[in-house]
């Protein structure tokens, strides 16, 4: 029994983390119908800031590891904006096709530009938050799985917040809708893109900060698997759903740690993705994305 | 255009010249230079950088210098063939040195064997490295060696009696580990309660860690490299795992002390040599490395990467030129050599018969705790 519930808890945050990721990639395919390959590139990106802000400041402190994520969230959040406004804006009119491609040249541009600038050799990154262990009858929960469930979890809410009662959540879901009539009753579809962005990419960072202190290892390419985990998880949740997101990279965090715990443990992958299989036959639009024909 | 071509053909000319006139034996080195390995990588290349520069300091072998070439393959499945061929086919070495992985080696062997060049891997421990031919040697200690060692070392030095053994279902050196461990484990009459897998690359290794704590054992053996061993034991002392976690010789490099920190002390694993060894042959080297990195204690890879260079110097010398057979020969019958990691003899399998050191991290140093012979 406390077997299972250690399991669940890991699960749980690894979950929150994909979810964080998995945020981003759903945001913006919601938004522009597009899926961001360097989503995952801009979470590395975060960890890094994570990392150089982190050895500023002293170890283990609260406000210290707030610090570094805020850091980590605004500097994404710029980088976010800038990759739309430089690279996909231009291309925005032009057949979708030709964004993805960018957009993968986005991704490995960041990747390889990383192994130049913080060099390939993986970095230890620093205990931000105060590191302690947290025991009830026999179940140990460590201060930052805590950390990356609360913050996950606070994060989606003020999302959620964002999205459906503000004004421009408002204006990002009459996008999501219709670009064109958006724009015709006087949305700045630029304006909304950005922050759509901006948003995404904030999320990334504070992924990429949470995941660097759970597994405090950092390298340039440390955004690929869980990139392309998010991404799976996303599209299990329903691409360009938000909680779907959320309930995706909960499912999968849960399948693979369950699978790690089993005498299958070398399956992982596979068990994981033939589970992803199994739900879009039976939900080809994820488990809350709603299927729409096409009309032709 | 006519410019341009009479540029192209002076260069032409002054290659060929360079090349008539240089007279250096040229030796070809593929290392994981960067990437996930890199540690292990760097050490083995600074290593045979050091003994290339004694060697030439020495005046040469044959009276001409070694000129080493080397290629990084990035710690990359693909990466090794490539610069490999490279190093045959466009640089014309004499012979090849290198990796330190097993998977990597295994993937350049068969190429080296195929063009009938030399390649001496300086720690690559999987005995499949020098089955694939004639050819490919090593100066390093071989799995069913090291598994026993660390078998016998858990059964009476930790007094383990069920064990787990957390291994790569991805790297050729870790499944080759953990079967000799494993074997050598329960004829001494230990048991394996549990065996979980993880491939490279993972960083959440706490599914695995909870199912081993659940089964309850008396310690965990991770054969596997330094980047996953260090977050492998960080968790398991996360999730309140006290039992001793140890690992193989791909644990012994500094970033396995920087990314684990405060749970990788204590910790044991399998080494090559230790550099604390009073030996004059060893406190030279680790003077001589000192001096030329910075104050850099070489580890088992540095010294290793030396070795490959003096074995391959010594059959050079022996051999009295550089013809593929002849060197090829003169490297097998290379016998009671004086090297750093000890004497090398080089059996009939082509690998290196020596002593195996246990070392574990006390205050955040590799440090000494028994030496095993063959």
């Amino acid at each position: 029994m406390s077997e299972f519930l250690q399991q669940l808890i890991n699960g749980l945050s690894l979950g929150a983390i994909y979810a964080l990721i998995a945020l981003g990639y759903t945001m913006v395919y919601g938004v522009l119908r597009f899926i961001n390959f360097a989503h995952s590139d801009v979470f590395m990106v975060g960890a890094f800031i994570g990392y150089y802000v982190g050895r500023h400041l002293p170890e283990g402190t609260v406000w210290g590891g707030l610090i570094a994520m805020a850091a980590a969230m605004a500097g994404c959040a710029v980088l976010g904006i800038g990759i739309e406004r430089l690279v996909y804006r231009p291309l925005r009119s032009g057949p979708t096709l030709n964004v993805l491609i960018t957009a993968i040249g986005m991704s490995l541009f960041l990747e390889y530009s990383g192994q130049l600038v913080f060099g390939a050799t993986p970095r230890a990154f620093p205990s931000i938050f105060p590191a302690k262990l947290i025991e009830v009858h026999g179940l140990i929960v460590s201060m930052n799985q805590v950390i990356v469930i609360v913050v996950a979890a606070v994060l989606m809410v003020a999302l959620e917040f964002a999205v459906f009662k503000t004004k421009i959540g408002t204006a990002m879901r009459a996008v999501a809708l219709n670009p064109k009539a958006a724009q015709l009753v006087g949305i700045n579809i630029d304006v909304v893109i950005s922050f759509t962005f901006g948003l995404g990419s904030a999320l990334a960072g504070a992924g990429g900060v949470l995941y660097a202190l759970n597994y405090p290892s950092i390298d340039p390419l440390m955004g690929l698997v869980p990139g392309l985990k998010a991404f799976v998880a996303a599209v299990l949740g329903g691409v360009g759903n938000i909680p779907g997101a959320a309930l995706g990279a909960l499912i999968l965090g849960m399948v693979e740690t369950f699978v790690d715990g089993s005498r299958w443990s070398t399956y992982k992958d596979a068990i994981a993705f033939a589970t992803l299989i199994g739900i879009l036959l039976f939900r080809p639009a994820g488990l809350l994305g709603r299927f729409t024909a096409e009309k032709v | 255009m006519l410019r341009l071509s009479r540029t192209l053909t002076s260069i032409a000319a002054a290659a060929a010249l360079s090349a008539s006139a240089e007279d250096s034996i040229r030796i070809g080195e593929y290392a994981c230079l960067t990437g996930k390995e890199a540690s292990l990588g760097m050490s083995s290349h600074q290593g045979t950088v050091l003994a290339v520069d004694h060697v030439n300091e020495a005046g040469g072998v044959l009276g001409r210098r070694l000129e080493l070439i080397t290629e990084d393959t990035q710690s990359k499945p693909g990466e090794s063939s490539t610069s490999v061929r490279k190093l045959i086919a466009r640089d014309h070495v004499v012979a090849v040195l290198g990796e330190v992985a097993s998977s990597r080696s295994l993937e350049a062997a068969p190429i080296c064997q195929a063009a009938e060049i030399p390649m001496i891997s300086p720690g690559s421990t999987n005995p499949k490295v020098t089955e694939t031919g004639d050819y490919i040697f090593r100066v390093c200690f071989i799995d069913p060696f090291q598994g026993p060692v660390m078998a016998r070392f858990a059964l009476n030095r930790l007094k383990a009696r069920r064990i787990a053994i957390f291994s790569s279902s991805t790297s050729a050196y870790s499944v080759g580990l953990a079967k000799f461990f494993k074997q050598a484990f329960i004829d001494g009459g230990g048991e394996v309660v549990a065996e979980p897998r993880y491939a490279e690359g993972d960083k959440d290794f706490k599914g695995q860690l909870t199912a081993i704590r659940a089964a309850g054992v008396d310690a965990v053996f991770s054969p596997g490299y330094y980047n996953e061993g260090a977050l492998i034991v960080k968790q398991a002392r996360e999730l309140g795992i006290t039992v001793p976690v140890f690992g193989g010789d791909s644990w012994e490099a500094q970033s396995l002390i920087d990314l684990g920190g405060a749970a990788v002390e204590g910790a044991y694993l399998c080494s090559h040599y230790s550099p604390d060894d009073p030996s004059a042959r060893v406190q030279d080297f680790v003077a001589a490395y000192r001096r030329r990195y910075g104050g850099d204690t070489p580890d088992s890879n540095a010294s290793l990467g030396y070795d490959s260079v003096l074995v391959l110097a010594d059959a050079i010398r022996r051999a009295g030129s550089t013809e593929h057979r002849a060197l090829r020969d003169a490297i097998a019958s290379t016998r009671d050599f004086d090297a750093v990691t000890g004497r090398i003899t080089i059996n009939e399998k082509r690998d290196a018969s020596k002593n195996a050191v246990i070392i574990q991290v006390r205050n955040g140093r590799f440090q000494f705790v028994e030496s095993v012979s063959p």
